[in-house]
């Protein structure tokens, strides 16, 4: 793979949105993991409008962290199997990058779907108009962070005996600071407070998470492939 | 004068007679510390007017959680110590230290619970500190799976050293999101904080039972760097040597 980095990143993130489209299985399974996870809460706690308004904010969040994790090991499960990775971390560019180019492709497959439906779960809870727009937004500042943290569990676990319950046990403690803001923006919406400060807290986090996460993750990588 | 060598108990042949020298007099320390701290916070410091007797668990409670705390910031710096310098020591260290770090948070939250209940009313409150020590807890049960799920010596160092690292950065992100967290939600109707004006046998108890703390930690990470020293170094020839002596 030669020329610049900027077109290796590009020839990353397209093969892999590339192999996601030919798997559509593979995404459609993550997203219908979150609407259902969702779904099952009014089930569990009773119909009442009253309380299926105060707990939406956490539920949705939740169910989006645990399918944001569920998702992890396709991150670069497959790619490790057959080898590519190995040829990924042989290559010139720098390995940060082609993982960051990567992250971006599992953030736009069950990331961005997790966004857009999420609306529509918080009308099933009765949520008013500005919390649901409060909602998508924190949802599409949040997740990036998801991802970018999981990379870096994901990239630790690889062909680990246990992965899948041993991600989940590394990733979780570490997503707590982005379901607190992101669930509190949508509280604090809801009850009129302006989720202007959260938001902000939120975009920071993504932004940390944005400059370490892929450079720990490429680490981790390396140590992996050893 | 001769150039004294940082270096030389960075190996784990010089290293493992120093930490059995070592293990007893910590140990030693820490009974005999232990002992004397506990004497006063049962016999020699006065009941506290507005809690009774409920509060003498913080002889315990808060030694355990300055513990459970320093440890993990000590596990991760030797965790990147190794990590940065290949130094195997270094990584058996992190991992020695975990177990005790995880028992101390344990201990932490455990004791909380039986103040709160009598001083709270209640087992349990999301309060701030109380949820980031239990993430902490968290933290350290990740870390002990990694290691324990890698059967590669090397990359089980690497990995969980990254892991610590990483979770070191978060800890305090964790701690004030969760205290924000609280205190946007409900307002801290119960603070942890009290009156700072605690009569100072009561403080010298603390101080002491913090010290015999120190040295059971120190003592304990010794012994199972020692355990582990022997697991790894089966091999080599001086652990042998070592045993037919």
């Amino acid at each position: 793979m030669g020329g610049s980095p900027g077109a290796a990143c590009r020839a990353v993130t397209e093969r892999d949105l590339l192999i996601a489209a030919r798997r559509r299985s593979d995404v459609l399974t993550t997203f219908f993991f979150f609407v259902i996870v969702v779904s099952l809460f009014p089930l569990g706690v009773g119909p009442q409008p009253d309380t299926l308004r105060q707990i939406a904010p956490g539920v949705v969040w939740v169910a989006a962290l645990l399918a944001a994790m569920l998702s992890l090991a396709r991150m670069f499960g497959a790619d490790y199997a057959d080898g590519t990775l190995e040829q990924l971390v042989l290559t010139p560019q720098p390995l940060t990058l082609l993982v960051l180019a990567k992250i971006l492709a599992h953030w736009l497959t069950t990331g961005l779907p997790l966004v857009l439906i999420a609306p529509l779960l918080g009308l099933q809870f009765d949520l008013p108009g500005n919390a649901l727009a409060t909602l998508l937004w924190s949802l599409l500042i949040g997740t990036p962070a998801l991802s970018l943290i999981g990379a870096v569990g994901a990239a630790l676990t690889l062909g680990v005996r246990g992965g899948g319950a041993l991600t989940a046990l590394l990733v979780l403690p570490l997503y707590v600071p982005v379901l607190v803001f992101g669930a509190g923006a949508v509280t604090a919406s809801a009850t009129g407070m302006g989720a202007a400060g959260h938001l902000s807290l939120l975009a920071a986090m993504s932004l940390a998470a944005l400059v370490f996460a892929p450079w720990a993750a490429a680490m981790a990588l390396r140590i992996s492939l050893e | 004068m001769r150039e004294m060598n940082w270096f030389k108990y960075s190996s784990p042949q010089t290293f493992y007679p120093l930490a059995g020298k070592m293990v007893p007099w910590f140990m030693g320390t820490a009974a005999v510390l232990g002992l004397v701290g506990l004497y006063i916070a049962f016999f020699a410091a006065p009941t506290d007017f507005q809690q009774g007797d409920a509060y003498r668990i913080i002889f315990i409670h808060v030694p355990a959680a300055w513990m459970s705390m320093f440890i993990y910031m000590v596990m991760a710096f030797w965790a990147g110590i190794g990590l940065a310098f290949n130094t195997r020591l270094s990584s058996m260290m992190a991992h020695a230290l975990a177990p005790t770090g995880a028992l101390m948070t344990f201990i932490a939250l455990w004791t909380g619970a039986f103040w709160g209940r009598p001083t709270w009313g209640a087992w349990w409150v999301w309060d701030a500190r109380l949820t980031s020590e239990l993430i902490l807890l968290f933290l350290y049960l990740g870390y002990l799976s990694l290691v324990a799920a890698i059967d590669d010596r090397r990359r089980a160092d690497k990995a969980s050293a990254v892991l610590a690292l990483v979770g070191a950065i978060n800890v305090p992100i964790i701690y004030f999101s969760v205290k924000w967290w609280n205190t946007l939600h409900q307002g801290s109707s119960i603070s942890m904080t009290r009156a700072p004006s605690m009569a100072s046998i009561m403080v010298a108890g603390m101080l002491v039972m913090v010290f015999a703390f120190w040295a059971y930690s120190i003592a304990a990470a010794l012994l199972r760097v020692r355990c582990e020293i022997q697991d790894r170094e089966r091999g080599a020839a001086w652990i042998k040597d070592l045993r037919k002596s």
